[in-house]
């Protein structure tokens, strides 16, 4: 990071403990009113003093999030030098399993606890809080066409192989006044679980699946059963790595990794019946035209709205409600408070799109169950 | 004087039991660490055999997330299976003229720098020829095996096996890597072996008459062939094991077909593949099955390779 954005981070920090600093003055307790203006206002009541906050935050979950966790991380060591905070990765599955026995702080998850297995965690209760949103791209490599339009039918018609030939009428009927080569659809997908494959196959079952009367068989989930002769690469950039070197080629790749690796993305069509382009501002809207529940889980994908883009992957950060250390509570509150307030400026430089406000608010108002 | 015979005595002791206890304890380590794992990785797997039965050795679904959920190895056992078989099978007759090559035939300023060379590639790490597998190998293999695909269309057996190609990626693909893998590993074992074949045998069978492949398979032989079984079955446990290597090349679509040019998904390869995301303890529960399962067959492979060794040992030097 650079020493500019260092300095405007501690000013927009200094801002924000004068405006905590006048909410105390009223009634910093009781008040979850959300304040009026900048995207880096916190609702009265969540006040955090980053430079008090000591100690160490250890985690792991899903790795999708991770680059935008890094950059705030890297950010916060700069309004927080007592608090060190890690982050592991290794994959959702991996931080569930580690936050149920009680081996890390705090877990990163891409997909909602199954409701059986909610008893499971040592900690007991738990609270999601939703920290960031991406785009999950249709990238393609198809010699002479830059611009292309599909409609979730046509997409479960080619993940499932049901379409072999670029020039099929399904595709064309998405496309008017577009040239079509006759060349062979090969398809890209995952070869690990992934939370990119869970969210791109909940929206097409949302969107085509049995229960919309469509045509898409497989479910959802992060690993699906794909047809035979489709094309497994590893992580997005192994399928953008498919994508970037066949000729004809057509996957499903994050935006970030799309954007690296230079892809071509398609258009494609939201509930609302528009072509949409994979855009963060696209995503964001997605998250207004999306229903919360009340415990903050949510599907973004397949939203209401005219400019919504239909597969995007949300994220959330899981931590026990209760906490036997009110020193490790603080922290985590603090980091969680960062990632919703000044976080957020930094996602859309590493390609993930901010919580849309009203989202964000209630997120920052879930940060104040994790007590001790 | 120095020490009395008493004192010698009681240092002899105290290093044979510090001796004793040494070996004793490497023994038993290597005991309790194996009792160790079988344990966790039985007592982890349990769940998936409650919910499949052996089912799970003979489904060849495996779908986490239909409904219901399907937890199916044996795709993943079967590809295990043909790839190592794959891969034994092209690096042993390799390996084997590589090493009588460089023990009997090579000149003698030629030898030292393939022993060299061959040693320099057993210790490239694995993840390096997975990444050559896929970025160089597995595309400039789709024309040749579309070539051999196109030779055996429509005949019996060869054309199963040789059929349609689906990409670069298969088990054809991840057989070759493994065989280069494996290839250095079997070579150097197979030459220090063959290496310590008596002088005076070899010398009398020439004396005899005997040609140099006469030699060889009369003398040489004999003499090595526990020793050749026992590295073709280290470089079968490596090949069956491999993980990075294959699953970067193996294509990652679980797949039962007599066609090597399909992709297909090995046991260690979707372990690894599948581990992170992971999110149902069923899942996570089948995964460590299928180390199981890999476990069993490393150890059957082991204990076959034994029999093979003391069978094949008796009978060829009964013959000489």
């Amino acid at each position: 990071m650079n020493t500019s954005s260092r300095r405007s981070v501690a000013i927009v920090g200094a801002m924000t403990l004068s405006l905590i600093a006048a909410a105390c003055g009223s009634d910093a307790k009781t008040a979850t009113t959300p304040v009026p203006g900048a995207a880096t206002t916190v609702p009265a009541g969540t006040a955090v003093d980053y430079k008090a906050l000591k100690g160490k935050l250890v985690s792991s979950g899903a790795t999708f999030p991770k680059s935008f966790y890094d950059e705030a991380i890297a950010n916060l060591a700069t309004a927080a030098p007592g608090l060190t905070v890690e982050y592991g990765g290794g994959g959702s599955g991996k931080g569930r399993s580690d936050l149920q026995e009680q081996v890390v702080d705090f877990a990163g998850t891409d997909g909602i606890v199954k409701t059986e297995d909610v008893a499971k965690f040592k900690g007991g209760q738990f609270v999601y809080v939703p920290t960031v949103l991406a785009p999950i791209t249709i990238s393609y490599n198809l010699k002479g066409v830059s611009k292309l339009q599909l409609s979730p039918a046509t997409l479960a018609a080619i993940f499932q192989l049901q379409i072999t030939k670029w020039s099929d009428p399904l595709i064309a009927a998405d496309n008017p006044g577009v040239t079509l080569p006759g060349t062979a659809i090969v398809v890209a997908r995952r070869s690990d679980g992934s939370g990119t494959t869970e969210n791109f196959t909940k929206f097409l079952k949302a969107a085509v699946g049995p229960d919309a009367g469509g045509t898409w068989k497989l479910a959802s989930g992060s690993t699906v059963e794909w047809p035979a002769g489709t094309q497994a690469g590893d992580g997005n950039s192994g399928v953008a790595q498919i994508v970037t070197s066949t000729d004809g080629a057509i996957g499903y790749v994050d935006l970030s990794d799309a954007k690296a690796n230079k892809l071509t993305f398609a258009a494609v069509k939201n509930k609302a019946g528009k072509f949409v382009l994979p855009t963060l501002e696209a995503t964001s809207a997605a998250a207004n035209g999306t229903k919360i529940n009340d415990d903050l889980t949510f599907f973004v994908g397949w939203a209401d709205g005219d400019a919504s883009y239909p597969i995007a992957a949300q994220t959330w950060i899981i931590a026990s409600a209760k906490q036997a250390d009110p020193v490790k509570a603080e922290n985590i509150r603090g980091f969680l408070t960062y990632l919703l307030t000044e976080g957020q400026k930094l996602a859309p430089s590493v390609d993930y799109a901010p919580l849309p406000d009203d989202l964000r608010q209630k997120a920052i108002a879930n940060i104040a169950k994790i007590g001790s | 004087m120095a020490l009395s015979i008493a004192d010698l005595r009681t240092k002899k002791q105290f290093a044979d039991r510090l001796f004793r206890g040494t070996t004793l304890a490497g023994g038993a380590a290597i005991l309790v660490i194996l009792t160790l794992i079988a344990w966790t990785v039985t007592d982890k797997s349990s769940l998936v055999f409650k919910s499949e039965g052996l089912n799970f050795f003979t489904e060849r679904r495996f779908a986490p997330s239909a409904t219901p959920a399907v937890y199916g190895a044996l795709s993943f056992i079967f590809g295990t299976a043909v790839t190592a078989l794959l891969a034994i099978i092209i690096a042993v007759p390799i390996s084997l003229g590589l090493a009588l090559f460089t023990t009997h035939v090579a000149p003698g300023w030629l030898k030292r720098p393939l022993v060299a060379l061959t040693d320099v590639v057993a210790v490239v790490p694995s993840v390096v020829f997975g990444l050559w597998g896929i970025i160089y190998l597995a595309p400039k293999l789709v024309g040749p095996f579309q070539t051999v695909s196109g030779w055996f269309h429509g005949v019996p057996v060869l054309g199963s096996l040789f059929g349609q190609v689906s990409a670069g990626r298969t088990f054809m693909t991840a057989g070759l890597i493994l065989a280069v893998m494996i290839t250095p590993i079997i070579t150097s074992i197979t030459r220090e072996v063959i290496e310590t074949c008596p002088e005076a045998d070899q010398d009398g069978a020439l004396a005899l008459g005997a040609t140099r492949w006469e030699m060889i398979r009369g003398a040489v032989m004999p003499h090595s062939i526990g020793g050749i079984v026992g590295a073709v079955m280290l470089g079968l446990g490596r090949a069956m094991g491999e993980t990075i290597a294959a699953a970067l090349v193996i294509g990652s679509s679980p797949a039962l077909t007599a066609n090597l040019f399909s992709s297909g998904d090995s046991l260690p390869s979707v372990i690894a593949l599948q581990w992170g995301e992971a999110t149902s303890d069923v899942k996570r529960s089948a995964l460590i099955a299928m180390g199981l399962t890999l476990f069993l067959m490393t150890l059957v492979v082991n204990f076959a390779a034994t029999a093979v060794v003391s069978r094949s040992m008796k009978r060829m030097q009964g013959v000489s």
